[in-house]
């Protein structure tokens, strides 16, 4: 299904270049990148290793700054947020999903889930509800109380979109959220992540080497020297 | 949730809190035990009164007084009463049973030292025996001496064996009044000598005199040294608080090698608990890079990390403190003669409390620092 085209769009680059020093040699990653994403679009960025898709992924988060150009994210000009005003960002408007699920391990999934909402000012009892709605929504309500080690990797997964979305942000950025996965977890996974798209409206921004889980974008675009592309070349025929 | 993660971060590597709780505990020990020993060495001074002057030999204290100076000092218009002690130094049965023996002028010595309680029928029982001693209430526990035990103690300064019969145990009116000293009739010690000893005879250690207020002592001490002066025996006065203080000056460098061993004890527990925090942070490193992420601050990162740092110093110092009280009465077994019973101050408890407050604080301080230096994205890509 593509999203609405009229829809009004969510993030928003312009010209924005980014380059990393290593060893006294300045190593550009991005030059110039345009892009757009609307709102409720599920977004795959495919490129192999160093292309730069983590990196513009963390841009678009919130969580690195570019050296030059503009980002709106849902209006807000993010570049031009303090380190104090794009904290207070992140947690209200974007959930994020690490490959490595990133769990607090001596949390448990229902505390997992419920550590965003601290920052909402919600009471415990209200916070312990939204909790558990988003891990019902993810199917692991049965296991709030088990700590991520008594978890697989895929239930891990799913415990870490219910802390992306359990403070409702309009955008949920996935950093390579099936690397780390078997082939039935990662379907899991995948199909958690439409169904934000399709059922909640969620804006998703999947940062993917795996064709599969390209191919279930709305919209796959591909990175190769910090160029956007197009993606017929890394969406392979024959992995279809 | 703070409360939970200090505490099951802290639970994270129970060999590592255990060690470093035993190490913040054994700092505090002995931080609290020095403090301990410092103030039982002032013990005398904060025991001593204000209206009560110690009349020495001007030269030492070694040298002794005569007797005959009793009655000239009387005539000083601000005495009230006077009495006077002699060292004598005996031990019982055994050298390592020391303890603080006196010859007293039996007559007058209670009464310018109300500290030492003692019943009006003890008191009389010890005048009416010549042979008898006043002991105190803890050298009566410490050997198991009861009224009518006769006591025999080795002479030193004045060789012989010299047996008392306990006739009083007196008590102290506070926790720092000494409650192991032994007191005799200076009567009897001055009749041996008159007999085996007679240049020893008629002198005695000290006088203490007592005046009617306490301003009037730096008078009455300047009038009983002007009556000696240019005498073989000239005097030295001074208030008692002045005279314990000389014994404590004497003790100076002891003591200030203790405060200083205390510093370094906070120091070597700076480093510990430092050391501590800064592997289980450098650890956690890509934890703390999801919670910048998810939206949490440098304040709830500096309260997370410096959280568990104080509460690892506070439970090892509640530890410390606790095992205090069992090592002090460990160690009054063994040194008790040298010094009156003292509990720990409540300046050395205080200071170790803030002791562990700061290292837990300072201990903190460099892995936060490394933490919120640390970009987010360097931070999610380490392993720990």
């Amino acid at each position: 299904m593509n999203p609405d085209a009229e829809a009004p769009v969510l993030v928003e680059l312009a010209g924005v270049r980014k380059s990393f020093r290593r060893g006294g040699e300045t190593l550009p990653v991005l030059e110039g990148l345009s892009l757009r994403v609307r709102r409720g679009e599920f977004f795959a960025l495919m490129g192999p290793s160093g292309s730069g898709k983590s990196t513009l992924l963390h841009l678009i988060a919130g969580l690195d700054r570019p050296d030059a150009g503009a980002i709106r994210v849902g209006g807000v000009e993010i570049t031009a947020l303090s380190e104090a005003e794009l904290t207070a960002w992140r947690a209200r408007r974007v959930g994020f999903v690490f490959q490595f699920y990133h769990l607090i391990p001596v949390l448990t999934a229902l505390e997992n889930v419920e550590l965003p909402l601290l920052l909402t000012g919600l009471d415990r009892r209200r916070r312990r509800a939204h909790a558990e709605l988003a891990l019902e929504l993810v199917g692991l309500a049965d296991r709030r109380g088990h700590t991520p080690a008594r978890l697989s990797g895929g239930q891990q997964q799913r415990v870490a979109i219910a802390r992306a979305i359990v403070t409702d942000p309009p955008l949920v950025v996935a950093d390579e959220p099936t690397g780390d996965l078997d082939r039935s977890s990662a379907g899991e996974i995948l199909d958690l992540l439409e169904g934000l798209c399709t059922n909640l409206g969620k804006t998703i921004l999947l940062v993917t080497h795996d064709p599969r889980a390209a191919r279930r974008a709305h919209t796959v675009r591909a990175l190769d020297k910090g160029v956007l592309t197009d993606a017929r070349e890394a969406l392979d025929p024959q992995c279809r | 949730m703070l409360g939970k993660l200090w505490i099951r971060n802290a639970a994270r590597h129970p060999l590592r809190t255990a060690l470093t709780l035993v190490a913040v505990g054994v700092a505090i020990l002995a931080f609290g035990l020095l403090g301990t020993l410092v103030e039982a060495w002032h013990a005398g001074v904060s025991a001593a009164s204000a209206n009560r002057l110690v009349v020495r030999h001007a030269i030492s204290l070694t040298f002794s007084l005569p007797i005959a100076y009793r009655e000239r000092i009387r005539t000083v218009e601000a005495v009230r009463a006077i009495t006077h002690m002699s060292w004598f130094g005996g031990f019982f049965r055994e050298r390592k049973n020391f303890f603080a023996n006196f010859a007293v002028e039996a007559h007058s010595f209670f009464d310018l030292y109300p500290e030492y309680r003692l019943s009006e029928e003890e008191r009389l029982a010890f005048l009416r025996d010549r042979r008898g001693c006043v002991i105190g209430r803890g050298l009566a526990e410490r050997f198991g001496w009861r009224i009518g035990d006769a006591v025999p103690l080795q002479g030193t300064i004045y060789p012989g064996v010299w047996t008392f019969t306990v006739r009083g145990i007196y008590s102290g009116r506070d926790r720092g009044t000494d409650e192991k000293q032994f007191f005799f009739h200076w009567d009897l010690l001055n009749e041996r000598l008159k007999e085996r000893m007679p240049p020893r005879a008629n002198r005695v250690g000290i006088f203490v005199i007592e005046v009617h207020r306490a301003e009037e002592a730096p008078e009455a001490a300047i009038a009983v040294d002007a009556l000696f002066r240019s005498s073989p025996a000239e005097t030295r006065t001074e208030t008692e608080r002045a005279f314990q203080m000389g014994f404590v000056s004497m003790s100076a460098a002891i003591l200030s090698a203790i405060r200083v061993v205390s510093l370094v004890i906070v120091v070597i527990l700076l480093a510990v608990v430092s050391n501590t925090m800064i592997m289980s942070v450098r650890e956690r490193m890509r934890e703390y890079a999801v919670l910048r992420t998810l939206g949490f601050g440098p304040g709830f990162l500096a309260a997370l990390i410096g959280g568990e740092s104080l509460a690892l110093c506070a439970a090892g110092g509640v530890l410390g403190t606790a095992a205090l009280y069992p090592a002090l009465a460990l160690l009054e077994r063994g040194f008790g003669a040298y010094f009156p019973a003292v509990a720990p101050p409540a300046e050395t408890l205080l200071l170790g409390g803030l002791a562990c407050l700061g290292v837990g604080a300072l201990a903190a301080a460099v892995p936060i620092r490394a933490v919120l230096a640390t970009p987010i994205v360097a931070a999610l890509g380490r392993v720990g």
